[in-house]
């Protein structure tokens, strides 16, 4: 092994772990020997097992099987109280903290034993907050309630609570995604340290290039399976994304060529001040336009303007050919918008109403062309759109709620292709939902195309940038960086034109 | 100092200005009402209220809420006036026992039903809310305790001072209030309370006893509303099974949220429901100086609490939520 501060005791060794989750395997019979004094990359699709691992080891979860071991002693993880006791801190993405008490209460709760009725020590608990920022070189007002603090602050308020419990094992799952570089840069430098250390840092991550910089070990996750663990130098890019995948690259971008039709949707000096400026675009009948860049940087809030949920300031949008005026989503509707938001779970589903009405629900004028519900039409147009789109539920009569989170997704485009809308926007549609169901429904997004639709499709992920479509947007701080057309269209060019020109860190 | 006191401040001081607004305009109709005398009497109308206000506030911290108080305050001070009527040679001082520790078994019963079968407090508490009053009812017969009955000793605890001419019953206020900040502010279990509402996911992530601390709450509203409810006893002489308590989670529930607890919990502190009380006892104090009838007097009070939120919000309006996103990497 090249990395000079592994040893090679492990500090902590997973043994066929293994999870299911109402009767479905999402991790099988996972082994892996995490070190002293390294960062370990998890890698994989989303849904491939990564964070539930993660998790496990946390103890979020508890595993259907197999055994951890500590320092060569088996441990139970039986809950994230057992894991913090024996120094195992999981940071999520978006930190669970106390929103409304200060930094020092978030850190120290939970951790100091003794009598309920003990005096708390506010002045010795801030004088240890302000030790810990210290040591980690950040400066947080310790006095401040969390709920004024930036994520990537959070975040930190995490890793110093970790440190305050003096954790072995840090596990980190996804913690850049909401930051912006310079967040990520004291991050990393603070990783390194931690690691330097000696204690064990898990690192989960989508991209690619933030693994090479801060790993020194991979393991690499497809369909639940643990597919290799290898030093991350042993691998290059291509090889860690066909382990990802599971097949090259070059087979994971298809799509069927369709031709264009004319242009559907034309967007001219768009402007909200504050999101977004100056963004022009068109979409063409049966294109795929995907816009891309970073969490941020304006694409969603395009996309709200777009459909009237929050109206541009400036700007004209045009649809076929004409002018329009789209003040609120109904206005956007009846010119033949559709939008599938990016957070089903807070603006998508109706989570406690059955699957047949969250369909039916954009289409309120073909169940009810009097303004009475007919049943029976609404049952039949559910049931078609299940069919059509392949969604497996137990019935239509189900809560929404209770189906996975792709079934979820799938009613929601179907909901909006009842509206049989000429103009898809599409926020993040496959986040969260596993690699069987993304694929079909990249397939069907692109029957959708096929079938004279234009489709905007917002993603931050550039294997889907690249594999569906026609042609690249890239959003940048609230402007349009970048429109390539699918030749000139690589992760390359789609990271250069979506980092920050402030901040660039030579990303590509 | 920091930016949660001058926060928590500003409101504390906003409140402040509106008291102070309020006695001004009220004053200037009325001098009188500018006078020690009319202070004695908002004094006199609050120490029932900031009892209850006390036990409310922590109820609604921990992101519950106790709208079976008037009617713990009812049954407790009919259990104790029952007590002084049928059997006059106890000890008179048992009663404070008995109606504190009849309060805290109301209140613990309320906080069981919420937190074992893990039903809405709002209705649990509408419910235990008519079943209490409903047991006063049928335990006195639908008879009022006299005043004869009432010791003269409890009696005098409303009239008489131990010091600077301020009746025990402020005094014993205050100090509920003083402990109620020392347990919400210096124990660990009184900042679990505030853990909790802040986040009911994370607190048993973080070794947060749930159970524990919802149960905690409740029971201290109800033997907060059982001394409020002896107290009663003392200030008014007199127990009724339909007026005693009736409303009172009205006003403890208005001054708690014109204090600035949050009804979506975590957040609130003594001094602000302890102004919130202040307020509305210069508006009750007010009203029949003013000359303001009894018929109307109901809907001027209500009015003047959505004025004070109202008033509240539009200062604040703080939106500061969803800052955090920003560019990524």
């Amino acid at each position: 092994m090249s990395e000079p501060t592994v040893t090679s005791a492990p500090l902590l060794s997973a043994r066929g772990i293994a999870k299911q989750f109402a009767g479905v395997e999402v991790l099988t019979d996972v082994d892996l020997d995490l070190m002293p004094g390294e960062i370990h990359a998890l890698l994989g699709e989303n849904g491939a097992g990564k964070s539930t691992f993660a998790k496990i080891v946390a103890g979020v979860h508890r595993p259907t099987r197999g055994s951890l071991t500590l320092i060569g002693r088996a441990v139970e993880v039986s809950n994230p109280i057992v894991a913090q006791k024996l120094g195992i801190t999981l940071i999520h993405q978006e930190p669970i903290s106390f929103p409304d008490l200060t930094v020092a209460e978030n850190l120290v709760l939970g951790r100091h034993a003794g009598a309920p009725l003990a005096r708390v020590p506010w002045a010795q608990m801030t004088r240890d907050a302000r030790k810990l920022m210290d040591l980690l070189g950040v400066a947080i007002d310790v006095t401040q309630t969390m709920r004024g603090l930036s994520i990537a602050d959070q975040q930190m308020v995490e890793i110093a609570r970790a440190l305050a419990s003096d954790s072995r094992v840090i596990i980190m799952d996804e913690p850049t995604a909401p930051l912006t570089p310079k967040e990520v840069a004291t991050l990393f430098a603070i990783a390194r340290r931690l690691r330097d250390e000696g204690r064990t840092l898990i690192f989960i991550s989508h991209r690619l290039e933030e693994v090479r910089e801060l790993c020194d070990r991979v393991t690499i996750f497809r369909d639940g399976r643990k597919i290799a663990t290898e030093g991350i130098r042993d691998l290059d890019d291509a090889a860690i994304i066909r382990q990802m995948i599971g097949r090259p690259l070059k087979e994971y971008m298809h799509k069927p060529g369709v031709a264009l039709g004319d242009v559907a949707l034309k967007v001219t000096n768009l402007t909200s001040p504050g999101l977004f400026r100056d963004i022009g675009f068109e979409v063409r009948k049966g294109e795929i336009v995907g816009l891309g860049g970073l969490v941020g940087a304006g694409r969603t809030d395009v996309a709200r303007a777009l459909f009237g949920v929050a109206p541009a300031a400036s700007g004209a949008i045009e649809i076929h050919g004409k002018p329009a005026v789209i003040a609120d989503p109904t206005d956007a509707i009846r010119l033949g918008l559709a939008f599938v938001p990016e957070d089903r779970a807070v603006a998508g589903i109706f989570r406690t109403l059955p699957v047949e009405q969250n369909i039916t629900a954009a289409a309120p004028g073909r169940i009810a062309p009097n303004g009475f519900i007919r049943r029976a039409v609404e049952r039949a147009l559910a049931r078609e759109s299940v069919a059509s789109l392949r969604i497996r539920l137990a019935t239509l009569r189900q809560p929404i709620g209770e189906l996975s989170g792709g079934n979820q997704q799938k009613a929601i485009l179907a909901r909006w292709l009842l509206t049989d809308p000429s103009i898809l926007i599409l926020d993040e549609p496959t986040r969260g939902i596993d690699i069987g169901v993304k694929a079909e429904f990249y397939d069907q997004i692109g029957a959708l195309a096929a079938g004279g639709r234009a489709i905007l499709r917002i993603s931050s992920e550039l294997p889907e940038l690249l594999a569906l479509c026609d042609r690249v947007l890239v959003m940048s701080e609230g402007r349009l960086t970048a429109n390539l057309p699918r030749g000139l269209a690589t992760p390359e060019t789609i990271m250069r034109a979506a980092v920050p020109r402030s901040a660039e860190r030579g990303a590509a | 100092m920091n930016r949660i006191s001058r926060l928590l401040l500003r409101r504390e001081a906003g409140i402040l200005v509106m008291i102070a607004l309020f006695c001004l305009a009220v004053g200037a109709v009325k001098p009188h009402f500018l006078t020690l005398d009319s202070l004695q009497i908002v004094l006199l109308l609050v120490p029932l209220t900031l009892m209850g206000a006390m036990g409310q506030m922590m109820v609604i911290v921990a992101r519950h809420v106790d709208l079976s108080i008037g009617s713990i305050l009812g049954l407790t001070a009919m259990a104790s006036g029952m007590m002084f009527r049928y059997h006059p040679e106890v000890w008179w001082p048992l009663g404070f026992v008995l109606s504190i520790g009849i309060g805290a078994l109301l209140g613990l019963a309320n906080g069981a039903v919420v937190t074992f079968f893990r039903l809405p407090a709002i209705i649990v508490t509408l419910g235990t809310l008519n079943l209490y009053r409903g047991l006063t009812f049928i335990m006195s017969n639908a008879k009022q305790i006299d005043r004869q009955y009432v010791p003269v000793e409890l009696k005098a605890m409303s009239q008489t001072s131990p010091i600077f001419g301020i009746p025990w019953i402020i005094l014993m206020s205050f100090a509920v209030a003083l402990a109620t900040y020392y347990f919400v502010m210096h124990t660990r279990i009184g900042r679990q309370i505030y853990a909790l509402g802040s986040n009911p996911v994370a607190a048993p992530l973080r070794g947060i006893d749930v159970t524990k601390v919802t149960l905690l709450v409740f029971t201290l509203s109800g033997a907060l509303s059982g001394l409020a409810g002896i107290m009663y006893a003392s200030r008014w002489g007199f127990v009724n099974p339909s007026n005693t308590g009736a409303g009172f989670e009205f006003q403890v529930i208005a001054a708690v949220v014109i204090g600035g607890v949050s009804i979506n919990g975590g957040v609130g502190a003594v001094l602000g429901t302890a102004l919130g009380v202040l307020l509305l006892g210069c508006v009750a104090a007010a009203l029949p100086l003013l000359g303001i009838p009894g018929t109307t007097q109901n809907a001027i009070y209500g009015a003047v609490i959505l004025a004070a939120l109202l008033i509240d919000r539009l200062v604040r309006r703080q939106g500061q939520r969803g800052a955090a996103i920003r560019g990524a990497a």
